[in-house]
Formats: C-alpha cells, sequence, structure tokens
C-alpha cells in the first residue's frame, strides 16, 4: 500500500539533498572540529558554510548568535531558564508573558519556573485562534522580564502577530523570545523585519535531521548557559559540535527558503483543495482563517466522530495525520490547545490535523479526500452521537 | 521505568488484534427497531450513556424475551475512539443469550477479559479502559428501562475507580489493613487508579465524586485518631499530664462507675485530683442513693477504688469527700 505523510508538522521527510550533504561527516569527515589536527580543522570550513546560511536563512546580523542546540525544545528550556538565572532569581523582574498555546516545551518549562516563584501570565486564544499584540501589551508589566509567544501554532497553523508583539515588547524594555518552529520553511522567518530577542528552531520540521536545532539571541544579550561544559558556542552551549547535523539544518534552511515561492503557491494550493474537499462533508468545522494560517497546515473537526477513531481508519489506508482528541493521549488530558480555542468541548474529541508540505502530490491530495470521506461516512454510520 | 516505555507513544501497539478487528469490523453495530423486536417476539431496550463532548456516549439495544427475560438480541451505536467501538461490540455480544439479571453482573472487567488475545496480556492499555470500556454503565442503564426500577436502586456501593470497578469500602479497607501511606499503594494494592487515572485528584480526564488522595488523607487522620485514643488507652497513669489524668480518671467515671452506681440508684462525681507520698487521690463525691447508703464507705468505695486501680494502675486512693 502507498502510504500518504500528512503530518509534516509533527516532522517531516529529509530531503534527499539535505541527506547526501551530511553523508561526508560519519566515516570521512568525522574530526572533532574543537581538534587541533587535520581531522579537526577540515570540517570547519563546512560548518562556516551552514552557519552562513543559517544567518542568512534567518535575517540575523554578523554580531548576532546562533547557538546549535539539539532541538527547539533545548532552545526553549535555555531561553526560559536562562531569563530566569539572569534576570528573575538575581533580578529585579519575576514576571513572564506567555500564551495557553504553546508546545509543552514552553508550557510544561513555565509551569516549572512557577514552581520556582515566578508569575506566569497565560494569554489566552481569541475566536481567531490568535493571541493580538494588544493582549500582550496590556498583560506587560513593571516585573515583566520575558514574553514568549509562538510564531505560528503547530495544531491551527494559525500565525500570530510576532512583528507587533517584538515592537511591542521593545518599546516596553522587555526581551521577546518566539517558538518558530512551524513557521520556518512556511514562511518568511527574518529577524530583521520581527526585532525578536530570541528564537527557537528545529531542523526536522523543515526537511532537516532530527537531533538539530538552533537558538538565536540578538547582540549584546548575555544569556546563561543551558548546558554547561567545554569551551564550543564560546562557552554558550557546550558539548561537541553535531558537525553532520549542522550541515544539513544549514542546507535545510536554505532549501526551504528557497522553496517560499513554491510553498506559498502550490502548497497552500494543495492545502486549499484538501480544506474544500473535506468541507464538502456536512458538519465539519476548520479552526483559524485561511489567511491567517501557513500554508500547509489544516485542523478539522468533523461532528459525530471522535479523532482517534478517525486517525485509525485513515491509518489502516495508509494516511498519516495527527489528533488533538483526548483519547489518543497517554495522558488522556483533551489538549489545551483546542481547549483554548473554546470552540465547544467537542471539539477536543473531534480534532484532526493534516499537514502537507512540499513534498505533498496532488494525486496524494485526491486519494486523502476520497479515503477521508469514506471513513468519515462508516463512522458516522457507528456513532452514537449523529 | 521500563525500557519500552522510555520510547512511548506505543498506545496502538497495546491493543489486541481482537480488539483490533473489531474497530475494523464491529459485528454488532446498528440498530434495533420496533419491527425488529415484534418479529423477534421480545421487547425493546434501548439506553443511552455519555455524551459527545465527554469524549464517548454509548446506545445500547436490547431485544429481550418478556417471558423469560433472555436477550435475544443486542446491537450498540458509539461515539468514541477505536477501542470504545471495540469494546462496545464485545459488550453486545457478551448480553446475547444472558437473562437480564445475568447481564447486569456484565463488567468492563469482563469486556475488556473477552477482548484479550492471551489471557494474560490486558486488550488494552491501561488509561483506554476508562474511555473506551463503559459497559458496566449503559447496561445498568439497560437493567433499569427493562425492569422499570429507578437506576440508583441498582447501584449498591459507592464506586471510586469506574475503570476497575473498586468501591469505597475496599479502599478504605486496603489503607488500614495495609497501613497505605501512598497514592501508588493503593493503586498496587486495589488497581484503583491504575486506568484512566481519573480518580486518583481532581484535574484529571473526567471529574469524580472521590478521589484517592482525600481518600487516602481522611483515612490516614481517621486512623491517626484511633492510634492516638489507643496510645492514651495503655499510656502509665503516672506519665500522663495533669489534664490526661483527669481525663482519663472522668473516663472511667463515665464508663464503668457511675453506670454501675446507677443500677442502685445512686451516682458518683469527680472532685478533685491530688498526689499525695507518690500515689495519687481521688476525690469523689457521692450523689443519689449513695449519699447516706451504709456501704458507701466502706464496699462501694473499695469497688470505686478496685475498678480505677485495675484500669489506671495501683498508685490509685479513693477518698469520699
Amino acid at each position: 500500500m502507498e502510504r500518504i505523510y500528512l503530518d509534516n508538522n509533527a516532522t517531516t521527510i529529509v530531503d534527499p539533498m539535505v541527506k547526501q550533504a551530511m553523508e561526508p561527516y560519519w566515516c570521512d569527515k568525522y574530526g572533532n572540529p574543537n581538534s587541533l589536527h587535520s581531522f579537526g580543522t577540515e570540517v570547519h570550513p563546512d560548518l562556516r558554510v551552514a552557519m552562513n546560511r543559517l544567518y542568512q536563512g534567518l535575517g540575523a546580523a554578523e554580531d548576532d548568535d546562533i547557538l546549535i542546540t539539539s532541538c527547539a525544545t533545548e532552545s526553549n528550556n535555555a531561553v526560559l531558564k536562562g531569563v530566569y538565572f539572569d534576570l528573575i532569581k538575581n533580578g529585579e523582574k519575576n514576571h513572564i508573558v506567555t500564551t495557553t498555546v504553546e508546545h509543552p516545551c514552553v508550557a510544561n518549562t513555565c509551569r516549572f519556573l512557577e514552581q520556582q516563584g515566578v508569575k506566569v501570565t497565560y494569554l489566552p486564544v481569541n475566536q481567531d485562534a490568535r493571541v493580538e499584540a494588544e493582549a500582550v501589551r496590556r498583560a506587560i508589566t513593571e516585573k515583566t522580564a520575558l514574553v514568549s509567544v509562538m510564531w505560528a501554532n503547530n495544531e491551527t497553523g494559525v500565525v500570530f502577530p510576532v512583528r507587533e508583539i517584538a515592537q511591542a515588547c521593545r518599546e516596553r524594555g522587555v526581551l521577546f523570545h518566539t517558538d518558530a518552529v512551524q513557521a520556518v520553511g512556511k514562511m518568511r522567518v527574518d529577524l530583521r523585519v520581527v526585532p525578536a530577542d530570541f528564537l527557537s528552531v528545529s531542523a526536522h520540521k523543515f526537511h532537516g535531521p532530527k537531533g538539530v536545532g538552533a537558538l538565536f539571541v540578538r547582540r549584546g544579550l548575555k544569556l546563561p548557559p543551558l548546558l554547561h561544559g567545554g569551551e564550543q558556542m564560546s562557552g554558550k552551549r557546550a558539548g561537541t559540535l553535531n558537525v553532520a547535523g549542522i550541515v544539513g539544518m544549514g542546507l535545510a534552511m536554505e532549501l526551504a527558503n528557497d522553496s517560499l515561492e513554491f510553498e506559498e503557491r502550490e502548497v497552500r494550493r494543495l492545502r486549499d483543495k484538501l480544506e474544500d474537499g473535506l468541507a464538502r462533508l456536512a458538519d465539519v468545522m476548520v479552526v483559524g482563517r485561511r489567511e491567517l494560517r501557513v500554508p500547509n497546515t489544516l485542523f478539522i473537526s468533523v461532528r459525530g466522530v471522535e479523532g482517534e477513531a478517525l486517525l485509525w481508519d485513515l491509518n489502516k489506508n495508509g494516511i498519516a495525520a495527527s489528533t488533538g482528541s483526548a483519547c489518543a493521549s497517554e495522558s488522556l488530558e483533551a489538549n489545551p490547545i483546542i481547549t483554548a480555542i473554546g470552540a465547544g468541548a467537542e471539539l477536543s474529541h473531534t480534532g484532526i490535523r493534516l499537514s502537507l508540505s512540499r513534498f505533498t502530490t496532488e494525486a496524494e491530495i485526491d486519494a486523502t479526500i476520497r479515503t477521508f470521506t469514506q471513513a468519515v461516512g462508516r463512522l458516522r454510520a457507528i456513532s452514537a452521537s449523529y | 521505568m521500563p525500557k519500552n516505555e522510555l520510547i512511548g507513544g506505543s498506545l496502538w501497539e497495546a491493543y489486541s488484534k481482537k480488539v483490533a478487528a473489531r474497530m475494523d469490523n464491529p459485528v454488532n453495530r446498528g440498530e434495533l427497531t420496533e419491527e425488529d423486536a415484534r418479529k423477534l417476539g421480545g421487547r425493546l431496550v434501548v439506553a443511552d450513556h455519555g455524551a459527545e463532548s465527554c469524549g464517548d456516549a454509548v446506545r445500547l439495544y436490547w431485544v429481550v424475551d418478556d417471558k423469560t427475560n433472555v436477550i435475544k438480541a443486542a446491537r450498540f451505536k458509539s461515539f468514541g475512539c477505536g477501542t470504545a467501538i471495540a469494546s462496545s461490540d464485545m459488550m453486545a455480544d457478551l448480553c446475547v443469550g444472558r437473562t437480564v439479571a445475568e447481564a447486569a453482573k456484565i463488567t468492563n472487567i469482563d469486556v475488556e477479559r473477552a477482548l484479550r488475545d492471551e489471557p494474560g496480556t490486558p486488550a488494552v492499555p491501561p488509561q483506554k479502559m476508562h474511555c473506551s470500556v463503559m459497559a458496566y454503565d449503559v447496561i445498568k442503564k439497560a437493567v433499569a428501562l427493562y425492569q422499570g426500577v429507578d437506576l440508583s436502586s441498582l447501584e449498591t456501593e459507592t464506586i471510586v475507580c469506574e475503570c476497575g470497578r473498586v468501591s469505597l469500602g475496599t479502599i478504605v479497607d486496603a489503607i488500614r489493613l495495609n497501613d497505605l501511606k501512598t497514592v501508588a499503594d493503593i493503586t498496587h494494592y486495589t488497581k484503583a487508579g491504575g486506568f484512566c487515572k481519573s480518580c486518583i485528584a481532581p484535574g484529571g480526564h473526567e471529574k469524580r465524586h472521590h478521589y484517592l488522595v482525600d481518600i487516602l488523607r481522611d483515612t490516614r487522620a481517621a486512623m491517626e485518631k484511633d492510634n492516638l485514643h489507643k496510645r492514651m488507652e495503655t499510656e502509665e497513669f503516672a506519665s500522663m499530664t495533669m489534664v490526661r489524668k483527669l481525663k482519663a480518671v472522668e473516663k472511667v467515671f463515665a464508663e464503668q462507675l457511675r453506670p454501675m452506681l446507677a443500677a442502685d440508684g445512686g451516682d458518683v462525681e469527680l472532685v478533685d485530683l491530688k498526689e499525695a507520698g507518690g500515689a495519687w487521690e481521688v476525690y469523689i463525691q457521692y450523689r443519689g442513693a449513695c449519699m447516706g447508703c451504709p456501704s458507701a464507705g466502706t464496699n462501694t468505695l473499695s469497688a470505686i477504688e478496685a475498678v480505677l486501680r485495675q484500669r489506671l494502675g495501683e498508685a490509685i486512693k479513693v477518698v469520699a469527700s
């Protein structure tokens, strides 16, 4: 059976060109870049190319820092805990502003910091599934050390007004962090346009390898390291450099940015086709207006059909999607994002997320519309509530 | 932590083959109508449980033979995850051929066991027991409807853990008998809280009337109180504080002496308690028929002293004032 992968917000296929670019660093150029000998130094030019690609890709300046991390979870932890150690524990401030729909790596880190005595404001989303800059502006106090708001939401694909939020933070002299994991590769992420102080990315979300991410730190800002150790990354993030990962992430970012026009035109067209196709079913609801979303994401609720059951039927037919349904999580807790959208309790059990990539084909979308429609038909025939 | 749990995400891998097969093709899905009931020569019963907003809703259809009370046919409809569909399907299977009274005894555990591939391997992972297996509740409703009785009359005990059908009494007994100190202990001994975890503490998957954290706290507090009383009884009279001494003496008065005298229309009151040369002098005042009774200064006084000595120790002397 031909399988169809529509869970690109969870992870993506590694671009074959990226895989090829990473190939030399396993058995050939395997030196440690911190070594003085030729094995170590011969990878330096390649790392410089990769770093240039990252700086260019994100619109970072020469004297900004882009620290290589193991993932966006690490990047986000480094920012939140670094700000805690630098500005809160030993300083005057004691407040962080974030949203109710952040990824667990921000949400749970904030909860941990609350246990350390930090006050955290969790801003809810509005009916557009967005947090507006005005809400952030109102939440900032004299004591606020940091605002952390994601660039685009992982479940709904809704893009947040990070430019306005960054400006609001700048006006109030508050640091601004944005988790851009779901934005890179789907839209232009340019730090010259959005004056964020910290920004997190993860390579595997844009056709790079797993296990490597990055953290942008604007020039002049000091952030205590999360990982202490050797002098890698100027001591700002210790640990032997993940050479293959860095090379892969650098190329993946360049390829992703080169594909943005395609993403905006072709991926959006296929996503919209899928959305229109599924919207022909009665009693379905899509979360977030199209024009507010990244081009690849569709979050749809199907009345009378529980999310995990639908996911099971799709998987049975080779289609990979994702659900925010409580029944599909280890904890059985309703997905906080779905709850936060506030579109009725039913939605927390019926939401399905379909996320495309530049590798998704029209034939796959056509097949998905057919299979999805059949699955909904079967499950609604069984359903006690439809 | 088990090695495999570190990787996680194995929810679907933990479903039995029977569960998967019934998710794919639930043979008892659908409805039964009055027409079906008439053809089968029985009475139609339709029971609902749950709601879409709770994440699970199931409707159970029976055709029951009025004379024998035997369930001749069963069907279901279910809004719920795959395991809810599979277990509803198995539940319908288990109903057919049984009498209504027999069906009333079918629990979630029976359904889960019937869905196992191997007797020792659960059919669904523990956290799916609750949201997927709702046989007990919907069957109880069907029984109540068929018998025309109130649902509450069928509930005989307070259930704390719906998934494992563990009652409040079982949990309290387990805590007391085994001196359990943590919720994990309770789960280990009774299985309560080992499934969907809703009953452990507020804020879980589902709101509950009773939570294990509260039951544990209250039971431990009650045990602590009992222990205190026990300690007080066995504590040496001499080492007690003055207040405790007074209370101990008064307790003997209330429990033994006054009932003893009351049998003859008499009564006695504690007046004072003093230390005198290593002994404790208990000053009493007779009341009622005891006043002026000839034996009040002899036999009755000795009897009172004997009781107090037996209860509180030998160093006690009773003085009638």
